[in-house]
C-alpha cells in the first residue's frame, strides 16, 4: 500500500514529461494525466480512510537518513481537493486554451505544479517540504506570467521574488532546528522538540517564528499579501484558479502542522492570537478591497486574502481551547473552510474567466449583459459566491458555525465581529456582481451554452456548496486517524 | 401512539423534494418550452399536495414523521413534521399550487420565465423546509436559502427600481440571518442541539443563565423580526413591491413574511416554551413589538395611494397579529395567533393577486385610479372585497375567527389593552380598506381606463388570472364559515394548542 504516496507524485510528473515530448498531443494526455493522478489521490485517500495515516521510505532509508513521504487524514483531504480541483481545470482548460499557442507551455507547467503540490502534502520532513514549496513557487509565478501581458510578467515577476524571500527566510528556520536537534523529519522533531525543555526555547521560538514569517508571505497572510492581488488577477482563469484555491493553500498546509503539530508544545497562545488578529485584519482589508475592486478576477483575488485570514483565524481559538471533541471540531472546521474555499473559489475563477472571454473584458459594472446571457456560469458564480459568504448549504457555513461556537465557548467573542464584517461585505462583493445578471437583456436561449467549460466549473461549485456542506460528517472520520496535532 | 406508517421517515424529505427537483429541471428547459415548463410547474405542485394530505392524517392520528442527517458530529439536519409544521405546509402547498396557476398566465410572453420558475420552486422548497425544520440548525440553514432564492425573484423586472429593491430586501435579511445565526449557535453553546419540541425544551436551565437567555431573545426575535416586518425592522417589505404581483403575493402570503412569523412562533413555543417565556418576562418585549406593529403598518398604510404599497403596509400590521398572538399566555389566544398564519396568508394572497389583475388588465396601480372597476371587472371586485372585508374583521370571514380569539384570549389572560390595540387596528383597517370598496363599486368608472388589455375570453380578463383569486377568496369564507368543522385552520391551531399546553 506504501506504493501509493509516491505514486500520486510520479503520475503527474509523468505526464508532465509525456506533454513536453508529444506537444500536439498536449491537451489529450494533459486530461489523461490529470484522470490517472486523480485516482491515484483516490487511491490515497481511500488507504488513509480505510487505515490511517500512511508513511513510505524512498529507496528503504529509513528515518533520519533516506526521504520519506507521509499522508495523514489533513494531507489527504487536501490531496483530494487539489485532485478534483485540478481534474475539473485541466477538462476547462482544454476549452479555455483550444488553438491556442500558449496550450504548449501551460500543461507542462500545470502537470508539474500539481506534482509539486501533492510532493508537498505528502512529504515528511521540514527539507522536503522547502524543495517542493521552492518547486511549487517556480511552476506557479511562470504560469501566472503565461498570458505574457506587461501586467502579468510584472506583477508574477514580483510574485517569483516575494516567493522566494518566503522560502528563503523559512529555510532559516529549518536550519536553525536542524542545528539545535540534528533531525528534520517532522515527527521525530516534534518528539525532540517536546521533551526539549527550557534551554532550546529560544531556538524553538527563533525557528518557529522565520518559519512562520516565510510562510506567511507565501500564503498571503495580512500585511504580507500585497503581491497576491495583481498576480492571481492577471493570469489565464484556469491558473488563477489553481493559484487560488491550491497554491496557497500549500504554505497554509505548512503553517497548520508547524503550530499544531511540530511546535505544539512550545507554540503560545498569545503567539497564535497575533496570528489570528493579523488573519482578522486580513478578513476586513481583502473583503473590504474585493467590494471596491473593479475587476471581476481582481475581486475574486482580494476575496482569497479574506479567506485565508479565516484559517488563521482559527489557531487562537484552537490554542484556547481544551483538547477534546470541541478542539476536534474547530480543527475539522479549518479544514472545512479550506476545502470549501478551494473548491468555490477554482470555481468562482473559472466562471469569471468564462465571462472575461465572452465579454472581452470583466470590468464588473460593464458585466450586465454578458452575466445574462450566460445562465450557467452566472449560476456557478452565485453558488460559488454563497460559499465565499458562507451560506448554507455551504461548507464554509458549517466552518463559521464551528468557529463562532468555538469563539463563544472560549470567550473570545470579537471572532464573532470579525465574521459579521467579513460576512457582510462578502454578500456586498458578491451580490455587486450578481445583481448585474438581472437586466433588461433578451432572454438567452439556453442554460448551458458550452458544456466543456461551463460543467467543470458547476460541478466545482455545487461540491463547495452541496456536498461539503451536507455531508461533511466523513471528514471528522478522516482527520480522526491522523489530526495528531488536534487530537 | 399507533402502529408507524411504512416510509412515514421518507414523506418529509419526499414533500421537501416535490418542489426542489422540478425547481432543478426548470433551470434546465429552454426558454420557448412552455408546455414542458408548465408540466414540471403543476405536477411539483400536485403532488406535492398529495403527500401533504398523507401528512395530515399521519400527524393527527399522532404519527411521527422524521428524517435525519447528520452533517456533522452534533450537526444534524432534521425533517420534522408536528402539528404547527402541518399548519404552514399545508399553508404554503395549497397557495403555491393556486399562484403558480396564476403566475403562468401573468408571465405568459415575458423574458426569462425558466430563471423565474426555477427560483420560484426553489423558495417554495425553502419555505417547505422551514416549517418542517425540527431544530434550530435547520430552520437557520432554510431560512437562509429562502433569503438566496428570494433574491431573484425580486430583481426579475430587471429595471433599476427593481434591481434597488432588490439590494434593500437583500441588505435587511442577510443582516437579520447573521443575528438569527449568533443567537442560534450562542443558544446551542448553551444547551447543546436545540430541538423544536412541544411546550419547549429551556424551562430547565439553571438561573444562572436567564440572562443570557434573555439575550439570546432578543437576537432570534431581531433575526426573525426582518422578515416578520416588525417595526423598525420593516424597511424593505414597501421597497419589494417592484417585484411582479405572483411573487408578491408568495412574499407576503406564504414565504418571506411568513417564515418570520412563523420562526418567532416556533421560538416561543417550541425553544422556550411559552410559559418559560412568561416567566422570564421576554413575551412583554414580544407583545410591544407587535403591538407597536400593528399600529403603525396600519397608519402608514393610511397614507399610501399606490394599491400594492397600502396591501405591503397593512401587511406589517397584520402579520403582528401572529406574533401578538403568541406573546400572550393562554390556549385560546394561542389559537388566535396560529389561526391567523393561515388567514392573512389567504386573504392576503386574494388581495395581491387581485391587485395584480388590475395591473395587468387595466393598468391600474393606484387607489386613486380605481374609481368603477367593479363595474368592469365584477368577479376581480368581489374576490378583493371578501378579502378586504376578512382583513377587518367582518364576520363571517376568515379574519373575523383570528381577532375573536386574540381578543378572547387577551381577556382571558388579563390583558384587556389587548383589545385597544384590536379595536385601533379594526378601524384604521376599515379606513383604509372602505374607501377603496367605495370608489370601486359606487364611483362611475373614468372614459378611459389608464391601459387596457383585453383578452379574447368571455370573462373580464384571462382565465388564469381570473380564477386563483376567486377561489382564495372562496377559501376566506369557507375557512370561517366551516371554522368549526374538523381539519378547518381554527381546528387544525385548536390541536396545535392543546398539544403545546399539553392539554
Amino acid at each position: 500500500m506504501t506504493d501509493l504516496l509516491p505514486l500520486a507524485v510520479a503520475v503527474p510528473l509523468l505526464a508532465a514529461l509525456l506533454v513536453t515530448a508529444l506537444p500536439r498531443q498536449a491537451a489529450l494526455l494533459g486530461v489523461l494525466g490529470a484522470a490517472a493522478t486523480t485516482l491515484a489521490a483516490g487511491a490515497v485517500l481511500t488507504a488513509v480512510w480505510l487505515n490511517g495515516a500512511l508513511t513510505a521510505d524512498l529507496g528503504g532509508w529509513g528515518v533520519p537518513l533516506g526521504i520519506s513521504m507521509r499522508a495523514n487524514g489533513f494531507a489527504a483531504a487536501l490531496l483530494a481537493m487539489t485532485a478534483l480541483v485540478a481534474l475539473a481545470t485541466s477538462v476547462y482548460a482544454t476549452g479555455y486554451f483550444a488553438d491556442s499557442p500558449k496550450a504548449v507551455h501551460f500543461w507542462p507547467l500545470w502537470l508539474l505544479l500539481w506534482a509539486s503540490l501533492n510532493a508537498l502534502l505528502l512529504a515528511a520532513d521540514l527539507f522536503n517540504l522547502f524543495v517542493t514549496l521552492e518547486l511549487l513557487g517556480l511552476c506557479a509565478a511562470a504560469l501566472g506570467a503565461l498570458t505574457g501581458s506587461a501586467d502579468a510578467v510584472k506583477a508574477n515577476l514580483r510574485y517569483l521574488l516575494v516567493g522566494l524571500l518566503g522560502s528563503t527566510t523559512y529555510l532559516m528556520g529549518v536550519a536553525l532546528l536542524y542545528s539545535a536537534y540534528g533531525a528534520l523529519d517532522i515527527a521525530l522533531l516534534a518528539e525532540h522538540i517536546a521533551a526539549g525543555g527550557d534551554e532550546n526555547n529560544a531556538v524553538d521560538a527563533a525557528a518557529l517564528t522565520l518559519m512562520t514569517v516565510g510562510l506567511a508571505l507565501k500564503a498571503a497572510l495580512f500585511p504580507l499579501h500585497f503581491w497576491l492581488p495583481p498576480a492571481h488577477a492577471n493570469a489565464p482563469a484556469p491558473v488563477s484558479a489553481a493559484l487560488s484555491a491550491l497554491v496557497v493553500k500549500g504554505a497554509v498546509y505548512i503553517i497548520v502542522i508547524l503550530w499544531l503539530e511540530l511546535f505544539a508544545s512550545v507554540a503560545t497562545a498569545s503567539a497564535a492570537m497575533v496570528l489570528g488578529l493579523l488573519g482578522a485584519a486580513g478578513v476586513v482589508w481583502g473583503s473590504w478591497r474585493a467590494l471596491r475592486a473593479a475587476r471581476l478576477k481582481l475581486m475574486a483575488a482580494y476575496s482569497t486574502v479574506a479567506q485565508i485570514g479565516y484559517l488563521f483565524m482559527f489557531l487562537p481559538l484552537i490554542a484556547a481551547t481544551p483538547p477534546g471533541p470541541a478542539r476536534d471540531n474547530l480543527f475539522a472546521a479549518l479544514v472545512l473552510m479550506a476545502l470549501s474555499h478551494g473548491f468555490a473559489k477554482a470555481g468562482f475563477f473559472l466562471a469569471a474567466g468564462l465571462v472575461q472571454q465572452q465579454a472581452g473584458h470583466d470590468r464588473i459594472d460593464d458585466l450586465g449583459g454578458t452575466a445574462q446571457q450566460m445562465p450557467a456560469t452566472t449560476f456557478t458564480i452565485g453558488l460559488c459566491g454563497s460559499a465565499l459568504i458562507g451560506l448554507p448549504p455551504s461548507g464554509s457555513f458549517i466552518g463559521k458555525w464551528l468557529m463562532m461556537q468555538g469563539a463563544i465557548e472560549a470567550g473570545q467573542w470579537w471572532w464573532i465581529v470579525v465574521l459579521l464584517i467579513g460576512t457582510l461585505l462578502a454578500a456586498a462583493y458578491t451580490f455587486r456582481v450578481l445583481s448585474r445578471a438581472f437586466g433588461l437583456e433578451p432572454t438567452p436561449l439556453r442554460f448551458v451554452t458550452d458544456a466543456r467549460s461551463e460543467i467543470p466549473a458547476l460541478m466545482l461549485a455545487l461540491t463547495a456548496v452541496g456536498v461539503l456542506g451536507l455531508a461533511a460528517g466523513p471528514l471528522w472520520t478522516l482527520l480522526g486517524l491522523g489530526a495528531g496535532g488536534a487530537a | 401512539m399507533n402502529e408507524p406508517w411504512p416510509l412515514s421517515a421518507l414523506l418529509p424529505g419526499a414533500i421537501l423534494f416535490s418542489s426542489l427537483l422540478p425547481g432543478v429541471f426548470i433551470f434546465l428547459v429552454k426558454e420557448e418550452s412552455h408546455r414542458l415548463r408548465t408540466i414540471l410547474n403543476l405536477s411539483g405542485a400536485i403532488l406535492k399536495l398529495f403527500l401533504v394530505g398523507f401528512l395530515i392524517l399521519g400527524v393527527y392520528e399522532g404519527q411521527l414523521f422524521q428524517s435525519r442527517l447528520t452533517i456533522a458530529p452534533g450537526l444534524e439536519l432534521v425533517l420534522h413534521a408536528d402539528a404547527l409544521s402541518v399548519l404552514f405546509v399545508t399553508l404554503s402547498t395549497v397557495l403555491w399550487l393556486i399562484t403558480t396557476v396564476y403566475a403562468i398566465g401573468y408571465l405568459e410572453h415575458s423574458p426569462n420565465r425558466s430563471r423565474f420558475f426555477g427560483f420560484f420552486s426553489l423558495c417554495v422548497s425553502a419555505t417547505v423546509g422551514i416549517a418542517l425544520a425540527g431544530n434550530l440548525l435547520t430552520f437557520v440553514i432554510f431560512y437562509e436559502i429562502l433569503t438566496l432564492a428570494t433574491y431573484p425573484l425580486v430583481a426579475h423586472r430587471g429595471t433599476p427600481d427593481a434591481t434597488r429593491g432588490a439590494k434593500i430586501y437583500l441588505a435587511y435579511t442577510m443582516s437579520g440571518g447573521l443575528v438569527l445565526l449568533i443567537g442560534a449557535v450562542w443558544l446551542r453553546t448553551l444547551t447543546g442541539p436545540v430541538d423544536f419540541v412541544e411546550g419547549g425544551v429551556l424551562s430547565g436551565m439553571p438561573a444562572s443563565m436567564e440572562g443570557q437567555l434573555t439575550i439570546i431573545f432578543v437576537l432570534l426575535l431581531v433575526g426573525l423580526g426582518v422578515k416578520a416586518a416588525l417595526v423598525p425592522l420593516h424597511g424593505w417589505l414597501p421597497q419589494s413591491m417592484v417585484a411582479p404581483a405572483p411573487v408578491s403575493a408568495l412574499l407576503h402570503a406564504v414565504a418571506v413574511v411568513k417564515a418570520g412569523a412563523f420562526g418567532i412562533v416556533r421560538v416561543v413555543y417550541d425553544v422556550y416554551g411559552v410559559e418559560y417565556a412568561a416567566s422570564l418576562g421576554l413575551l412583554g418585549i414580544l407583545a410591544a413589538a407587535a403591538s407597536v406593529t400593528i399600529v403603525y403598518g396600519s397608519v402608514k398604510a393610511l397614507f399610501e395611494d399606490g394599491l400594492k404599497k397600502r396591501l405591503a403596509y397593512s401587511t406589517v400590521s397584520q402579520v403582528s397579529y401572529i406574533a401578538l398572538g403568541a406573546s400572550i399566555l393562554g390556549p385560546i389566544a394561542t389559537i388566535g395567533g396560529m389561526v391567523h398564519l393561515v388567514h392573512q396568508g389567504i386573504m392576503k394572497i386574494t388581495l395581491f393577486l387581485c391587485a395584480g389583475n388590475y395591473a395587468e388588465t387595466l393598468g391600474v396601480h393606484k387607489v386613486s385610479q380605481m374609481d368603477g372597476v367593479g363595474r368592469r371587472m365584477p368577479f376581480t371586485t368581489l374576490a378583493f372585497t371578501v378579502g378586504a372585508l376578512g382583513m377587518i374583521g367582518i364576520p363571517p370571514i376568515a379574519g373575523f375567527i383570528s381577532k375573536w380569539y386574540l381578543g378572547l384570549g387577551a381577556v382571558e389572560a388579563g390583558q384587556s389593552w389587548v383589545l385597544l390595540i384590536l379595536a385601533a387596528s379594526t378601524l384604521l383597517n376599515a379606513a383604509y380598506f372602505l374607501p377603496i370598496l367605495y370608489r370601486a363599486w359606487f364611483r362611475p368608472a373614468p372614459p378611459q381606463w389608464p391601459r387596457e388589455h383585453i383578452f379574447k375570453t368571455r370573462f373580464e380578463t384571462m382565465g388564469a388570472l381570473l380564477w386563483p383569486p376567486v377561489v382564495t377568496a372562496v377559501l376566506c369564507l369557507v375557512a370561517g364559515l366551516l371554522a368549526a368543522s374538523p381539519f378547518s385552520p381554527l381546528e387544525w391551531a385548536r390541536l396545535i394548542a392543546e398539544r403545546e399546553y399539553g392539554l
